[in-house]
């Protein structure tokens, strides 16, 4: 088969955990969008999900770092957060291992990606599946690229990440669906958090609802860190869904700063 | 001192036995008297002046309950006392805080609205 949807949402953990401290009408504009997303998805009667994250340490760390990594396991857990912070309770969370396998003997044809057998969800995981799989029923193939711990994969390279994530997605029989979680600017689990860069992250989508390959490979790390803040590393989930869907435009349903969140909220598919 | 934070985080079993004894669990660690003393506290303004990762110590402060103005409150105290955060990342850069910027996002709604 091959993907049958493919987008991307954002995954601050405020999203949740914050919801009641956010203006009530924004809170629910953002809502509506994930549910709407939800629906997008269910409809494209997906077989399993990749969800490409930028985790915040749950699994990986400087003492191993990989800079992509893919789960191959039959079931996950999360969220490693303070459950009544997140505003999500622990749960496991259905994989597949054999078709893990399958996807990943095949990433690694193009790309060199790590493979986890343990692999526990923060934030940036469960936040996404709390709107979009909240029954936990659809196995998730967890994939990770590191945005956290530098030196980080330069942006070409999660660019191939994503093409070998549809090669993958091609190969096996099986209904993909595809997201990609992150921010865009922002400065989170700082003094900062909150602080947004509304224009940049405006011209980002742009760029991304074109699937500019150019404009997006251009950014570049020290500028962004700049201009955008360290959680802008994160836009590498961002494109690598570009690179998945090269050549097909996307849809922004929704961006809007929401402060208390820590990130302009964004919810957005391909027009596969 | 982040792999102390890191596996602390992700680990119940971890975390059962430092609230049980938040000193022992800090052995077998290679921490320095200042970072012992800031792990067992907590004291999470010191650990983010050090350059303990933001989303490391997010998840850390977290898991003691800290409520999120006062975490990030706790921030700002220690980058006062103690100068600004010595490594990493995850520095500050000025803002002018949710509560205005939300105030600010609101006010432009309402105007936009208004010109319909
Ligand atoms: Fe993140």
């Amino acid at each position: 088969m091959s993907l049958v949807f493919a987008g991307v949402c954002s995954h601050a953990p405020g999203i949740v955990g914050r919801a009641d401290q956010a203006d009530p009408a924004a809170k629910d504009r953002l809502y509506d969008a994930f549910a709407d997303m939800r629906n997008r998805l269910e409809a494209s009667e997906p077989d399993a999900l990749i969800v490409v994250a930028a985790e915040h340490f749950a699994n990986f760390f400087m003492n191993n770092m990989p800079s992509f990594a893919m789960g191959m396991a039959d079931y996950y857990e999360g969220p490693i957060e303070n459950p009544d912070w997140l505003g999500i309770q622990k749960t496991r969370i259905p994989g597949d291992k054999s078709l893990s396998e399958r996807l990943i003997r095949k990433v690694m044809e193009r790309s060199d990606v790590s493979y986890a057998e343990e692999w526990k969800f923060d934030h940036g995981i469960m936040v996404p599946l709390h709107f979009l799989t909240p029954s936990y029923k659809l196995p998730i193939i967890p994939a990770n690229i590191n945005c956290q711990g530098p030196p980080l994969a330069p942006l070409n390279r999660a660019w191939a990440f994503g093409q070998a994530l549809r090669e993958a997605a091609d190969s096996v029989p099986e209904r993909i669906a595809l997201i990609g979680t992150g921010g865009i600017s922002h400065w989170p689990a700082t003094p900062d958090s909150g602080k947004i860069n509304e224009e940049w992250d405006r011209r980002f989508l742009d760029e991304w609802s074109r699937c500019d390959k150019d404009a997006m490979l251009s950014y570049d790390d020290t500028q962004s860190y700049i201009d955008a803040g360290q959680g802008a590393f994160e836009i590498r989930t961002f494109m690598t869904i570009s690179a998945a869907t090269e050549g097909i435009e996307g849809t922004v349903h929704f961006y809007e700063p929401i402060p208390i969140f820590a990130v302009g909220c964004t919810i957005a598919t391909i027009n596969l | 001192m982040q792999k102390f934070l890191f596996e602390l985080n992700r680990d119940e079993d971890f975390q059962s036995r430092y609230l049980a004894d938040r000193r022992a669990a800090l052995a077998g660690f290679d921490l320095s008297d200042e970072e012992q003393r800031a792990l067992s506290e907590p004291d999470i303004g010191l650990l983010f002046h050090i350059g303990v990762n933001g989303q490391i110590l997010m998840h850390f402060a977290a898991f003691h309950s800290i409520e999120w103005q006062d975490y990030l409150q706790l921030m700002r105290d220690g980058l006062d006392a103690h100068g600004p955060v010595r490594e990493g990342v995850y520095a500050v850069t000025g803002y002018e805080g949710v509560e205005s910027h939300s105030a600010r996002l609101t006010q432009i709604g309402e105007l936009e609205e208004g010109d319909i």
